[in-house]
């Protein structure tokens, strides 16, 4: 499976958005679709889980979490692989 | 509302920075709502790994108390009041970790936030002092607000302040 449908199926299970992951793009913006701070750290936790990767304190900015691309970098600089 | 007390922040920033209207520091003001469900299923699924992650142990013991009903509202009260620290500070390029932000229980029942690593050198760069803090709980909803003063005149309007804000 390709990364950014692994980061789909954790928004899908921890993101909590308004509109459902199947229907945003890659570069959507997930904060504008209902993705809360809380529910980042629950989002951040599940990927934790699938990639095998933690997130150090440097990575916990919006701009980390704001789309599937931005995570999608995120997890490539902190060497989770692809599939 | 089921508060834990109001903030514990004392005098104001005329007090604190002269009394001239000229002298006065400007408000920083932080707000965050969190779902109780929320935190009760971070806790379920990631149990030990979430809550050292997020909560210090004093908030911890604070919030695991004999009254167990009210620990995940607890819970979520802090996660917002951390949230809204978070909003005062500005967090930008180099962000505290939530254990930077630690809320304290005053024998009063007030509480206060405590700064340290990170969270306290935004706060010194940016000449805050202390950062006043109120939380409340009520069924599924906790919110907490947070407010500071700053010296002086506040950093350049250009200043790049989005990162950390989730929403």
């Amino acid at each position: 499976m390709a990364m950014t449908d692994r980061i789909r199926e954790a928004i899908s299970s921890q993101g909590r958005l308004r509109t459902p992951v199947s229907e945003l793009a890659d570069d959507d913006d997930l904060y504008r679709h209902g993705l809360t701070s809380h529910a980042t750290v629950g989002l951040m936790l599940e990927l934790e889980d699938q990639f095998g990767v933690e997130f150090p304190d440097a990575y916990l900015v919006k701009a980390t979490f704001e789309s599937v691309s931005s995570i999608a970098d995120a997890l490539t600089k902190l060497g989770a692989a692809e599939a | 509302m089921a508060g834990e007390g109001g903030s514990a922040a004392t005098g104001s920033c005329a007090s604190r920075h002269g009394t001239s209207s000229s002298t006065l520091g400007r408000l920083r003001c932080g707000i965050d709502l969190v779902r109780v469900a929320d935190v009760a299923e971070c806790v379920a699924r990631y149990g030990e790994r979430y809550l050292r992650r997020v909560y210090t142990e004093r908030e911890m013991r604070d919030c695991f108390g004999p009254a167990a009903g009210v620990v995940l509202q607890r819970l979520a009260a802090r996660f917002a009041a951390k949230e809204a620290a978070f909003k005062v500070l500005e967090v930008d390029r180099e962000p505290p970790a939530w254990t930077d932000v630690e809320v304290r229980r005053l024998p009063s029942g007030a509480c206060a936030l405590e700064l340290r690593g990170r969270a306290r050198a935004l706060a010194d760069e940016q000449g805050l002092g202390e950062l006043a803090v109120s939380l409340t709980h009520e069924g599924d909803v906790a919110l907490a607000v947070s407010v500071a003063c700053v010296a002086g005149q506040e950093p350049g309007e250009s200043r790049d302040w989005s990162v950390r804000r989730w929403q």
